[in-house]
């Protein structure tokens, strides 16, 4: 009878903290839950890049891949643009390719951009920000580091230094 | 621990004060010359006699009335904070900055606290949460013994028991025809009655005593439904911006579906069509009738990758007007917001000295092109595109954001007798010409702008629960508050006729019931012990 009491007790407490835990958990990660989490695979897309070549990511497997979100009017991603085409050209051969991609610009503006910047890394526009909303991303510049296996090594926001660059570029060097 | 036999030949649990089959008091101690506590029947509550595994302890203490009640008082007051200042998601500054900035060293504070996203924080829902667990475990801890209790009673009830009710009184002769005709009375007013060696126990109502418990299964229902929210897919509020002309994907849908925004409509009351309203129109100005978006829905067909263009299959065209969304699958779309954004601007290229125009382009704000040929050697190029113009701190024009809200322009004009071009900076009421004295200037034409419809794509799959929560809960309320719990004891002790009568509330109205049933008797109506001692208290 005690026992019964008990195990039911059990039961009950356990149910209604199971609840509790889990909706805690859900409130608290629903904001600042990564869409992309570290560790999984890259969401695969594809886009047109300034000169007409469509980029599947999925294509670079067997290859890294650099991974850049940026816009024109965001002051610190003018900042990064010639520090990653600098390392660009350093890791092309070396198996890391670099994508970056403008979020809902016109074509004048990043035209413009690239050319004053003399970035020559594909640069691809994001028209109805669906890879943005894919990748859940939110403030710009933001980075993701992607390795041979199309498995997302690290997520990045803010501004990159040169030598942070080429760290990352080691990091997914095949 | 062992249950207790009562001289009655009934075993009530461990902990019960008063038998829950003839009522006899159990618990010895208690002073013997006041009135019962029939709260619960005075069945035991367990959490009140077990307390010795940590299971217990938890138990017991959400067992607790008193800490349910203060539970409450503390969600209530952390409740009212939240509102002394905006909370974090109706206001347009980083939450970092606004609080300090608008209201000093309290906004700072306030924000420090954490009291910017109260009802989200995790100790608000701990607390909620703490109120639900109260709510599950005091009703259980109740329901169960009171039901057994009420279950187990008997006809005949113990002395002690019956002198003690509340209303009670005692007759020395009753005839038979009497009692016949208290058990008549008794049964056209609906009462239950059982009988057992002469003795009489009528009773009615007694589901009444249930009216909370079922409240409290409701609002359990209600706060479940609450929870569900936090499952993803079970409830989407979204807002959803789309451009007349433009097709965008309606958020939250995994890209299942398209939105294109045909054209948006705002009208006004005109005063000189509804003649009625014409008085209250001047003395308002305008009055908005209508705010409607004609759009139309598409299903994406087959997969795409993310930024491939998609397969789209036209669902349906809807006229969204405020509060007639358009609905499909779960999903609402309402007609919430538009805002007026700046689509093109136009200028002519002219002679500063003859003031001729030599061509005029139009320049998609959103696409511009990098060359207007204007024809006879005449052409114009954007050099540079500010969509959002303001100076950076170096002095260096520059755009705030990728949205046209304040377009310039560098623009090179090339004409016939400056080949080379020249320079020419334009912003809105603003044209800078930095190598000096042009000869051909850009002449504002003028502005065309475009209605962006604000939408809200809705779906709440957790309503059912909200409402079968709210139902019961009603159900509940119904049941404890229109009902009465109300029993009447006739029997014979030692020689006599005792009368003793509860209800759990609404006493008045028990012993107008009970007058009514003795009217045509010789018995004598019982006593309110409780006014009885009332009145001593005051007479003194």
């Amino acid at each position: 009878m005690k026992k019964r009491r008990l195990v039911i007790r059990s039961i009950i407490l356990l149910l209604l903290g199971s609840a509790v835990v889990y909706s805690l958990y859900a409130n608290l990660t629903r904001d600042t839950k990564q869409k992309v989490a570290i560790g999984s695979e890259a969401p695969d897309f594809a886009l047109v890049d300034m000169q007409g070549n469509k980029h599947q990511l999925s294509d670079y497997r067997g290859q890294g891949v650099f991974l850049n979100f940026w816009g024109t009017w965001c002051p610190p991603c003018k900042k990064e643009m010639p520090y990653i085409n600098n390392q660009y050209h350093q890791y092309k051969d070396k198996g890391v390719q670099v994508l970056t991609v403008d979020i809902q610009e016109s074509e004048l503006a990043v035209n413009q951009f690239a050319d004053r910047l003399k970035l020559d890394f594909p640069i691809m526009i994001d028209t109805d920000k669906e890879v943005m909303n894919t990748y859940g991303i939110d403030p710009l510049p933001a980075t993701f580091l992607i390795d041979k296996n199309g498995k997302v090594v690290k997520y990045y926001t803010g501004e990159l230094t040169e030598d942070k660059i080429r760290e990352f570029m080691e990091k997914i060097k095949p | 621990m062992n249950d207790v036999k009562c001289e009655c030949g009934h075993v009530n649990p461990h902990g019960t004060v008063l038998c829950e089959a003839c009522g006899k008091e159990l618990m010895i101690g208690t002073i013997t010359d006041q009135l019962i506590d029939m709260r619960y029947e005075g069945s035991a509550r367990r959490s009140q006699t077990y307390n010795k595994t940590i299971i217990d302890k938890i138990w017991n203490f959400f067992s607790s009335v008193k800490v349910g009640v203060w539970l409450i008082i503390i969600t209530l007051v952390a409740s009212s904070l939240g509102t002394i200042l905006p909370q974090e998601m109706y206001i347009d500054l980083p939450a970092d900055v606004y609080y300090e900035q608008e209201y000093g060293w309290f906004g700072k504070l306030y924000y420090q606290l954490g009291f910017n996203n109260l009802y989200g924080s995790w100790w608000y829902l701990i607390l909620i949460a703490m109120i639900g667990i109260s709510l599950v475990i005091c009703s259980l801890d109740r329901v169960v013994p009171l039901y057994k209790a009420l279950k187990a009673q008997r006809v005949t009830r113990h002395e002690g028991f019956l002198k003690r009710q509340r209303v009670f009184g005692v007759n020395d002769v009753v005839s038979e025809s009497d009692l016949t005709v208290i058990k008549k009375q008794l049964k056209e007013r609906h009462y239950h009655i059982r009988e057992e060696n002469g003795d009489v126990l009528a009773e009615k109502g007694r589901f009444s005593r249930w009216g909370p418990y079922v409240n409290h299964v409701g609002l359990i229902i209600f706060l479940f439904g609450g929870m569900l929210r936090f499952i993803p897919g079970m409830y989407v509020n979204e807002d959803l911006w789309v451009r007349e002309g433009e097709t965008a994907i309606v958020p939250e849908t995994d890209g299942q579906f398209y939105l294109h925004n045909n054209k948006f409509i705002l009208e006004h009351y005109d005063k000189n069509k509804d003649k009625t309203f014409e008085k209250a129109i001047n003395k308002a100005g305008e009055v908005v009738k209508n705010y409607q978006s004609n759009v139309v829905l598409y299903k994406r067909v087959g997969q795409n990758l993310p930024g491939e263009k998609p397969n789209l299959k036209k669902i349906k065209d809807y006229k969204v007007r405020v509060n007639l969304p358009l609905q499909y699958e779960g999903y609402s779309v309402f007609q919430a917001s538009f805002r007026n954004e700046l689509n093109k601007m136009s200028f002519a290229l002219t002679n500063k000295q003859t003031n001729i125009s030599n061509g005029e382009l139009t320049i998609d704000l959103r696409d511009p092109q990098m060359k207007y040929d204007l024809g006879k050697g005449y052409s114009v190029e954007i050099l540079n595109y500010f969509p959002d113009f303001e100076f950076a701190k170096n002095g260096e024009p520059t755009t705030k954001s990728r949205i046209p809200n304040n377009p310039a322009f560098v623009f090179r004009m090339v004409t016939p007798d400056k080949p080379k071009g020249e320079t020419s900076f334009v912003a809105i009421k603003q044209t800078i010409e930095p190598f000096g004295d042009n000869r051909y200037k850009m002449t504002f034409k003028g502005i065309e702008t475009t209605n962006v419809s604000g939408f809200i794509v809705r779906k709440d799959s957790t309503l059912w629960a909200i409402i079968l929560g709210g139902i019961i809960f009603m159900i509940g309320v119904i049941q404890g508050a229109y009902w009465n719990h109300r029993r009447i004891w006739i029997q014979n002790k030692n020689g006599q006729v005792w009368i003793a009568a509860h209800t759990n509330k609404n006493w008045y109205g028990l012993k107008r019931e009970i007058e009514g049933v003795l009217a045509d008797t010789k018995l004598s109506v019982p006593i309110d012990q409780a006014q009885i001692e009332e009145n001593e208290k005051g007479g003194v």
